[in-house]
């Protein structure tokens, strides 16, 4: 019985950490409440920033995946000594010989515009264009028609018109049900389709496209393409890209231009992201200010509590279960504020993007982050107010005063 | 009588259940204990004292005596300047904080004036509390807590919160708390510091009552009529023992 070491050591079971942690929240709820409210918009404007940018992105990369990535425009340039800018005539066939390249069409400019009948002036040509190209044009595009047909080895040759969305919108053709004529280059030409829109050809919408045969044979076109589109392999979309300029014109490769559409798009989604880091800074410094709350509200519990820190000294608490357990009240509080904070920011994302049409998405990365930079707010707030607590001699924190 | 040393007056204290067998609950041996300053201030000048098992004593003393620095002392909950405090036989100068805290823990129950319950738990649970840190669980503590709260009288009372409680009723709390882990000794301060006469006396009829069954109760207090109801009285005067009467048995 004389031997100090046979006292066994105090023992706060992991159960009883929360249970007492908890216990300093239960008794201060409006308190804990408020201060939980910081951390909970904190983590609520990280979860919806990420959430609705994720969103919001989600429909411009669905169509980027649906049109395509591998997808290359050709035009002439206007660089220095660029002429009247026309690709050199056997630009197609020599594209298309490309190994990586999976399908070509062409467009060329046919010197004709397009009316409803002709009884219009011929300066309201509504911006219309008028196109020449072959039948792969839609497959290359991927591309669909509203309403008819596209053209195709047959039409290709006769005068038939197959009008961009746009372009029959500006006629007043809204469907095919009864045979429609439009005046073209001087004579009637039958629609027979009506395409949806391109997304990464947009100026195709605007146009009136017929045969390239046809525009040759009926509408003195001269068949020289000036954009050409190339679907190519999509393992192999930068080095074609690369190779590309000097196919189509090995003399001036360099009056040659390539796009790629799909890069505006994943430009806009990515300027959207430039948008968000703001947002996202905002959000991290609510949660800075959150934890501040939390730490203020600690430190000023530590204070108020020194008798119940007192009393549990005198019941058998070591110094590291005093630690414990305001650390865990500190963490409990930023837990409540992380998972509110989830809740809401969620709850926003799925509200607003319901409300866009857009698909819902919340990253499981900003939820667990969200949590982890919750709790790890809530450690680092808790630690010094914990510390304190843990450092108070049992005599100071029974005095009367 | 003046300060007696440490080993000869016990010879003359009722027989305790196998005293040659058991060293006493509490022993101060030699304690002082200063307090920084310029100069220092002593608190407690060579202080000795026995407390056998089942005895019942006040330590009383008008306020700056010492009284709070001896309860400290005896409390284990600081430690002196120099001298030893031993809690049935263990010295405490060479515990740990860790130690130190499982002795009082374990053998020593606490009352306080202000009853220190917890606000927002039931009676049941603050009492509950006195074995939190012992490792027990939470079924055994609640078991154990209602059996405590029915020995201070408390058992209809159980599920109120302290805001419901009287201040004789919350002490009994304290009290049923203080002896939930059935300590070595109960350390009692100015108990009845914070409440009526009626129910005062109650606190000091549960105490005695405790202590006729066993229980080994000390009790500081500035009161001189509450100090002369027990049967042994330790008086400090600037920091020394100045008197120590007992009754005869």
């Amino acid at each position: 019985m004389n031997d100090g070491n046979q006292i066994e050591s105090s023992k706060l079971r992991f159960g009883d950490v929360f249970r007492v942690g908890a216990s300093g929240l239960k008794s201060r709820t409006l308190r804990a409440v408020l201060s939980a409210l910081g951390v909970a918009i904190g983590i609520a404007s990280l979860v919806g920033v990420l959430g609705l940018s994720e969103s919001s992105k989600s429909d411009l990369l669905d169509q980027l995946s649906a049109l395509g990535t591998n997808l290359l425009t050709i035009q002439a340039g206007t660089g220095f000594g660029a002429g009247d800018a026309s690709l050199p005539e056997p630009a197609v066939s020599m594209v298309g010989r490309v190994g990586t390249v999976d399908t070509v069409s062409a467009t060329s400019q046919v010197d004709a515009s397009v009316y409803r009948n002709d009884f219009i002036p011929s300066g309201q040509t509504g911006g219309i264009t008028v196109l020449a190209t072959d039948e792969n044009l839609l497959d290359t595009l991927n591309g669909s028609v509203a309403a008819g047909t596209f053209l195709s080895e047959p039409t290709i040759q006769y005068p038939a018109v197959v009008l961009g969305s746009v372009a029959a919108q500006r006629l007043g053709i809204t469907d095919l049900d009864h045979p429609v004529m439009v005046w073209l280059g001087e004579r009637w030409v039958e629609v027979i389709g009506i395409l949806d829109p391109f997304v990464l050809a947009a100026d195709l919408d605007r146009a009136a496209i017929i045969g390239d045969q046809a525009a040759v044979d009926y509408f003195d076109g001269d068949d020289i393409a000036s954009t050409i589109y190339v679907r190519v392999d999509s393992d192999w979309v930068v080095q074609t890209r690369d190779l590309l300029p000097a196919t189509v014109d090995p003399e001036n490769p360099e009056e040659v231009e390539v796009s790629r559409p799909s890069d505006v798009l994943e430009a806009e989604a990515a300027a959207e992201s430039a948008f968000n880091t703001l947002f996202l800074g905002l959000g991290a410094v609510a949660l800075l200010v959150g934890g501040i709350g939390i730490a203020n509200v600690m430190v000023i519990g530590v204070i108020e509590r020194r008798g119940e820190i007192g009393l549990r000294r005198a019941i058998g608490a070591t110094k590291a279960h005093i630690r414990w357990q305001f650390l865990a009240e500190s963490l409990f509080l930023s837990a409540i504020g992380g998972v509110a904070g989830i809740v809401i920011g969620s709850g926003v994302t799925a509200a607003y993007a319901a409300l866009q049409g857009w698909r819902i998405i919340i990253p499981s990365l900003a939820v667990t982050g969200g949590f982890a930079a919750a709790l790890a707010i809530g450690a680092v707030a808790g630690l010094y107010p914990a510390m304190r607590a843990a450092r108070m001699s049992p005599t100071e924190a029974l005095r009367s005063e | 009588m003046t300060a007696l040393p440490s080993a000869g007056p016990s010879d003359r204290l009722t027989p305790v259940r196998d005293r040659a067998a058991r060293p006493p609950a509490l022993e101060l041996r030699n304690v002082v204990k200063e307090y920084p300053g310029n100069p220092p201030v002593r608190a407690l000048d060579d202080v000795s004292l026995v407390v056998e098992h089942g005895e019942m004593l006040a330590v009383v003393g008008p306020s700056g005596s010492g009284k709070s620095t001896m309860l400290h002392m005896m409390g284990t909950l600081d430690r002196p300047t120099s001298g030893s405090v031993l809690i049935e036989g263990t010295d405490t100068s060479e515990l740990g904080d860790k130690r130190v805290a499982a002795l009082r823990g374990r053998k020593i129950g606490f009352v306080f004036q202000r009853f220190f319950l917890l606000a927002g738990t039931t009676a049941l649970e603050n009492v509950a509390n006195g074995l939190l840190y012992s490792g027990t669980p939470p079924v055994q503590r609640r078991r154990a807590a209602e059996e405590a709260l029915h020995r201070v009288g408390l058992g209809h009372r159980m599920h109120h919160s302290p805001s419901e409680l009287s201040g004789g009723e919350s002490q009994r709390v304290a009290v049923a708390r203080a002896l939930i882990h059935q300590p070595t000794f109960l350390l009692a301060d100015e108990p009845t510091g914070n409440l009526d006469s009626k129910s005062s006396e109650g606190i000091m009829d549960l105490l005695l009552g405790l202590h006729d069954d066993g229980t080994t109760i000390a009790v500081i207090t500035h009161d001189h009529d509450t100090a002369n109801s027990l049967p042994r009285r330790v008086s400090l005067l600037d920091g020394r023992i100045h008197a120590e009467a007992i009754d005869p048995e």
